[in-house]
């Protein structure tokens, strides 16, 4: 799942170096957080979060056929 | 994903061979360029490899179809890809079995796969049109079903006098409604609401 935020996120922004993935279990759901480059938010946010919304209704996908629960948190980079 | 790479070989085959297998794709997939061919030196002295630059192709068909591949592999889907270009619109269709996951609820995973993907496009290539994503057919089935349920519809519409208020449709499926009842003597369409709740009315003409 991790592998998947990534693969996404890489996509879509122009510094797919600074594309981090970390994930952690908590309340019985994975939590996959993404940061990227400060000015590569806009890139996997989008115009009222429908980036945003895409990534995570793929991500669903892949944690359904799993039967998993997957949570997408976006941050910037430190 | 690595764009570009240059290898050695013996021969130039061998040299292209080792790039595609670093990139992971197939020949068709990219542009070689031989950039030094192998020479045998006197007596097997300074013998000199084959150089070659392999050069991933960027139009936006093979973009599409590459960011798809990895995305399935990842998801554990298998899958095949048929690839048709129809003016600046580039059909990209899956097949295989089990593949609902890739669909989702009315169309939903599949829509935001479609959106992804166009994205990564239009960031890699100058690409203007747009790539649709099916899968088996689903939206094309879908359409049908759209426009035959458009035209029942207006058919009650008419009968009773009233309007009747469909269920919210994404952009694509109220154009197929809109588009269906365009000629129809007996009814008028329009939209009401905000996206993604927005939904089509019929109502008659008086």
């Amino acid at each position: 799942m991790r592998e998947l935020v990534e693969v996404l996120a890489k996509a879509l922004v122009d510094d797919p170096r600074a594309v981090i993935v970390t994930e952690k279990e908590k309340d019985r759901s994975l939590v996959l957080e993404l940061r990227v480059a400060p000015q590569d938010m806009g890139k996997v946010i989008g115009k009222q979060g429908r980036i945003a919304k895409a990534i995570r209704t793929v991500v669903k996908a892949m944690a359904t056929k799993e039967g998993k629960r997957a949570v997408v948190e976006i941050g910037q980079e430190h | 994903m690595m764009e570009r790479i240059e290898t050695l070989g013996r021969t130039v085959e061998e040299a292209v061979q080792k790039a595609l297998k670093e990139l992971g794709v197939d020949r068709e997939d990219v542009q070689i360029n031989i950039l030094e061919e192998p020479s045998k030196g006197l007596f097997g002295l300074r013998n000199r490899l084959a150089r070659v630059e392999v050069v991933l192709d960027q139009n936006p068909g093979k973009v599409a179809k590459r960011f798809l591949e990895n995305v399935l592999r990842i998801m554990q889907v298998k899958a095949d890809m048929e690839i048709r270009h129809m003016g600046d619109y580039i059909h990209l269709n899956l097949r295989g079995a089990n593949l609902g996951i890739l669909i989702g609820r009315r169309g939903e995973t599949l829509d935001a796969l479609q959106y992804l993907t166009n994205l990564h496009v239009r960031k890699k290539c100058e690409h203007k049109g747009k790539i649709i994503l099916d899968v088996e057919d689903y939206r094309s089935k879908r359409e049908k079903t759209l426009a035959r349920l458009a035209v029942r519809l207006a058919e009650e519409a008419k009968r009773t006098g009233r309007n009747i208020v469909l269920e919210p449709m994404n952009p694509h499926e109220r154009r197929v409604v809109h588009t269906t009842l365009q000629g129809n003597r007996y009814v008028q369409t329009h939209s009401e609401g905000e996206e993604p709740y927005r939904k089509i009315i019929i109502v008659p003409k008086k």
